[in-house]
């Protein structure tokens, strides 16, 4: 009922009703699917990358929190270094694999740097992420209609282990965000309740994203990319409510009303 | 109408087995029918707490896989009527347990009791979740210390979201609080959360809060469910968290700090 059966190849059901329902029939007998997909990556900005202790103070922040960072994709940010002679990037991905980050691909490059990230087999992000200096950034503002959506609403407790994504809109969370679970948004995160779990927002990259919640106690905050781990936050601001902005390559964590 | 109620934690050794045992010992002796089932296959523990390890024929596994019938490996309690033990294999492992084989055998029991009890393994994998899928209401066991609450948190959120209520959009599983081993000295030092912390970072209705017992042990050991040993401070705590479960208005005992016995008012006034 789905098209040919194609020998040594058995879709599963749900597989099937996906299939059946694309518009473009040829798929039917892929072995695989295409789709879009939304991962918030670290995006490791260098400002210069021939400093001689680079790789030192690198491992230094690393070992900060190692959890965090083991195996964790990475994307270089080059937006600091347009006007720089293109630095050995085989060498530098080497470097930081043998340090146990992934690094994926860079964002922000020059043109120049462009044959250097080919020959490290990264790949070549459009320009983007809040992590951007504010004078390479002109092509890069987040799209005008990815705020458009309503805010999703979550009135039960965000668990450990789960995760809440508003991939197009503000996310208001009315329950406890408990430890070890993850929330992200497009735009804005309020949460009026506990917030001990991890909150991204503006995962497309919106600068302008905050975070509010009425008691933070959160593993970790992010915005547009910019993050900081709990050990890191004024331990004033602990359990209080605060709202949560980004200024350039920083957080900035206030005391809410 | 039959009830199926999963005593599930996430954490391992918390007391699952314990309360399960104490749960269903204390519905029986009220008078509903019930069942308790073992879940824990290739680790099974529950025939020992209610001590009928040395009856086990059959099992729940080979209801299963092997064609036999439920009736032939369902032992009944020797001390309570009403009372039902499905034991698990010792042999086997978790991937015995398939969806349908578990959604036959608790569709069979929802015909003859009235309350079916399912004692979780530890962990959050195949096991626990062939436990909690079919469960009506779940009784989360938390001891009060911090990995402990984080287990409990983690398991609340897959029953919200891989129980079968949660897949088909029905009304969903109706959570309930044990805390196990409350020990108000150690609570009262700082060495262990108290209630309220638990109950600030789980946010669901308190079933009961067990304090820790000696007897506990003692009766695990000689295969008796605690709540049977009226001497026991545990066993009374269950029989008030049973009849909570049964919608009855209970006063939470041995969470506050006892009153001192004359003796130790009159060794108090001497010194």
């Amino acid at each position: 009922m789905h098209g040919p059966d194609v020998p040594g190849y058995r879709w599963r059901d749900e597989v099937q009703r996906e299939v059946a329902s694309t518009p473009d029939q040829t798929s039917r007998s892929l072995p695989f699917q295409v789709r879009g997909s939304l991962q918030t990556v670290l995006a490791l900005r260098l400002l210069d990358p021939e400093h001689p202790e680079f790789l030192a103070k690198l491992v230094e922040k690393i070992a900060y929190a190692p959890d965090f960072y083991r195996d964790a994709p990475v994307v270089l940010d080059l937006a600091a270094v347009t006007d720089r002679q293109p630095v050995d990037l085989v060498a530098l991905s080497e470097e930081l694999r043998r340090h146990r980050l992934v690094p994926v691909g860079v964002q922000n490059a020059a043109p120049a740097w462009l044959e250097e990230a080919a020959r490290a087999g990264l790949a070549v992000f459009a320009a983007g992420g809040g992590t951007a200096a504010a004078g390479a950034r002109a092509g890069a503002q987040p799209r005008a209609g990815s705020r458009r959506a309503a805010a999703m609403v979550v009135r039960e407790p965000v668990r450990g282990g789960q995760q809440v994504v508003a991939s197009e809109g503000d996310l208001v969370v009315l329950a406890a965000v408990g430890h070890g679970a993850e929330i992200a948004a497009a735009g804005h995160i309020h949460v009026y309740a506990p917030l001990r779990g991890r909150a991204y927002a503006g995962i497309e990259g919106d600068e302008n994203a905050m975070i509010f919640c009425d008691q933070l106690d959160a593993e970790l905050v992010s915005i547009a990319g910019v993050y900081v781990v709990n050990e890191e936050i004024d331990a004033a601001l602990l359990g209080r409510r605060v709202r949560i902005s980004c200024r350039g390559d920083h957080l900035r964590l206030e005391p809410g009303p | 109408m039959s009830k199926v109620i999963v005593v599930t934690s996430g954490k391992g050794g918390v007391g699952k087995t314990t309360s399960a045992a104490a749960l269903a010992t204390g519905l029986a002796q009220r008078g509903h029918r019930t069942v308790v089932i073992d879940f824990d296959v290739g680790l099974r523990n529950l025939d020992l707490i209610m001590g009928c390890e040395r009856r086990v024929v059959f099992d729940f596994v080979n209801v299963i896989n092997d064609g036999i019938r439920l009736n032939q490996a369902l032992i009944k309690d020797k001390r309570v009527d009403d009372l039902f033990i499905l034991p698990t294999s010792q042999t086997r492992d978790k991937e015995a347990l398939t969806r349908e084989g578990v959604e036959k055998v608790i569709a069979e029991l929802r015909k003859e009791f009235s309350y079916i009890i399912c004692d979780s393994p530890a962990g959050i994998e195949r096991g626990a979740q062939m436990a909690l899928y079919y469960a009506d209401e779940a009784v989360v066991v938390t001891n009060p210390e911090v990995s402990s609450v984080r287990d409990s948190d983690r398991i609340l959120g897959i029953l919200n979201s891989k129980s079968r209520r949660a897949e088909i959009g029905e009304e969903p599983i109706k959570q309930h609080l044990l805390l196990t081993r409350y020990d108000l000295d150690r609570v009262q030092r700082g060495d262990m959360l108290k209630l309220d912390d638990v109950l600030e970072i789980l946010a669901i209705p308190v079933l009961g809060v067990i304090p820790n017992d000696p007897l506990v042990l003692q009766c695990s050991n000689v295969g008796m469910p605690v709540i049977l040993e009226p001497k026991s401070r545990a066993g009374q705590a269950y029989a008030d968290a049973v009849a909570r479960l049964l919608g009855e208005q209970r006063e939470l005992r041995f969470t506050q700090p006892q009153k001192r016995g004359l003796v130790d008012w009159l060794l108090r006034r001497s010194a």
